[in-house]
């Protein structure tokens, strides 16, 4: 279908405005000029993420800020349907996007929106760029998915800690091991999930990484020690806050 | 970008599509025309609006607690389309059948906007979709319709009514603005997506006699025939 390219998502600097809808938005809820901030922390599995967040947390709330945390697949409304899906693996491509961009809608007008108009520092673990990443290795129309997520929120701030399939190995093998999705057995890219989920996690490395200009990520180097990644990311968050 | 919903499938097979609001009519007309095509030798396949197993649990959910919004609405019903076109809908089109949809994505164009989503952006979701060969509107005028629903005595659905939507606490009320709305919404589609409209207010069977003259010339023997070949 064709349509005006300015209501797009485009490319890299294409006019996207931290606090506004990437594209055709939720024409329903005005979002201009709440006052809350939206940072979003991407990443691949066992990149630790969830660390960051925690700590990053208790500092801005000890610095009087009111923090809301929001998650992947997280929504009352559709974890069950995802878990169940998942388990019965009857998901093909096309409904599993539609499913994540479902409960990512629902966290958004119910969680997400609230808070910044609220006035809270929404914390994401995971974005839309999850979505993105993952459905683009399955070969997703790219600007389809662009389109669909048109109704996401920039965020103020994506930090995309950033790491290389050799450490992301050893931190997933240490803690909890590999699993069939974070493998990306659906894909039958290797025989066993060792391979498999090297060539996945590869191929989302690429694909997270060819986001990083268009969405304006701020990269860090994931392989740094908690501390040193946290003192980055509250000096860029107190940079941006405080300014 | 994808364009599927504009332009022609490559199936061997036929896809028929009928579309309008509650009490329109269109399921008794899909439902003569199935038995008609059955008659005539053709394999047929049926497939309704929000049918498939995988959301239904979902919609349930949101649903009773009233938890769904215009968006969620929207994006769950086409969850929902997505894993009916690819399970049910594409094969049988490979296996050169005809398949027939009550309601198709033109369902969602018109309610989902009616809802307050973004016109365009509903457009671009479902631009997946397989354009069907023929789409009948079965246009209806509201007083019509809420006659045909209230002497069936059908309580009024509660999203169907568009009582999520608050605009009156009276079902009936409710029915009558929401779905007046959403009539607005299929006219703006006939012309984009060339529906090919339906008087559903005619008798049953005029608007029959309508439906297989238009069905009529778009089945292709050959496409039918094509299949019957000796067994072993």
């Amino acid at each position: 279908m064709n349509s005006p390219s300015d209501e797009l998502i485009e490319g890299a600097n294409g006019g996207i405005q931290p606090g506004r809808y990437y594209g055709r938005g939720v024409p329903y809820l005005p979002i201009d000029g709440y006052p809350g901030k939206l940072i979003a922390i991407e990443g691949t599995d066992g990149v630790g993420r969830s660390t960051q967040i925690l700590l990053l947390r208790e500092w801005l709330e000890v610095k009087g800020y009111g923090v809301i945390e929001t998650g992947w697949t997280r929504s009352p409304l559709m974890q069950p349907t995802i878990e169940l899906a998942k388990a019965s693996n009857t998901l093909n491509k096309l409904t599993f996007v539609l499913l994540y961009a479902t409960d990512f809608a629902d966290r958004l007008e119910k969680e997400i929106i609230p808070a910044l108009k609220a006035g809270f520092v929404v914390l994401s673990d995971r974005y839309i760029f999850t979505a993105l990443a993952r459905a683009g290795v399955r070969g997703t129309d790219r600007q389809w998915l662009r389109n669909l997520y048109g109704f996401a929120i920039a965020p103020h701030l994506v930090f995309y800690l950033k790491t290389d399939v050799e450490t992301l190995i050893g931190r997933v093998l240490a803690s909890r091991g590999m699993d069939f999705w974070e493998s990306g057995m659906d894909l039958k890219l290797g025989d066993d999930i060792y391979d498999s989920f090297r060539a996945y996690q590869n191929k989302l490395l690429r694909e997270y990484n060819s986001m990083a200009e268009e969405f304006h990520f701020r990269n860090i180097d994931a392989r740094k020690p908690v501390e040193v990644i946290q003192d980055e990311l509250r000096r860029q968050v107190a940079a941006f806050l405080e300014a | 970008m994808l364009n599927n919903l504009m332009q022609p499938h490559e199936y061997p097979g036929k896809l028929f599509v009928v579309e309008g609001i509650d009490g329109s009519g269109k399921t008794t007309q899909l439902g003569l025309l199935a038995k008609w095509l059955v008659a005539e030798g053709h394999r047929v396949f049926v497939t309704e609006w929000n049918s498939s197993a995988l959301v239904k649990a979902a919609t349930k959910t949101g649903k009773k607690k009233n938890a769904l919004t215009p968006m969620t609405f929207s994006l769950l019903h086409a969850t929902d389309f997505a894993d009916r076109l690819l399970y049910k809908i594409i094969p049988p089109l490979k296996a050169g059948m005809i398949v027939l949809a009550d309601r198709y994505a033109y369902t969602a164009f018109a309610r989902d906007v009616t809802r307050g989503v973004d016109r365009q952006w509903v457009r671009e979701l479902y631009s997946f979709a397989v354009r069907p060969d023929l789409a009948l509107y079965f246009r209806v005028p509201i007083d019509v319709s809420l006659d045909r629903l209230t002497a069936r005595r059908v309580k009024l659905k509660f999203y169907e009514a568009g009582m999520d939507m608050g605009w009156s606490a009276n079902p009936t009320e409710s029915f009558r603005l929401f779905q007046g709305s959403v009539l607005e919404e299929y006219d703006r589609l006939v012309d984009e997506f060339g529906l090919q409209v339906v008087d559903a207010s005619a008798s049953i069977t005029a608007q029959q006699r309508v439906v297989r003259e238009r069905v009529a010339p778009l089945l292709t023997p050959q496409a039918e025939r094509i299949h019957e070949q000796p067994v072993g």
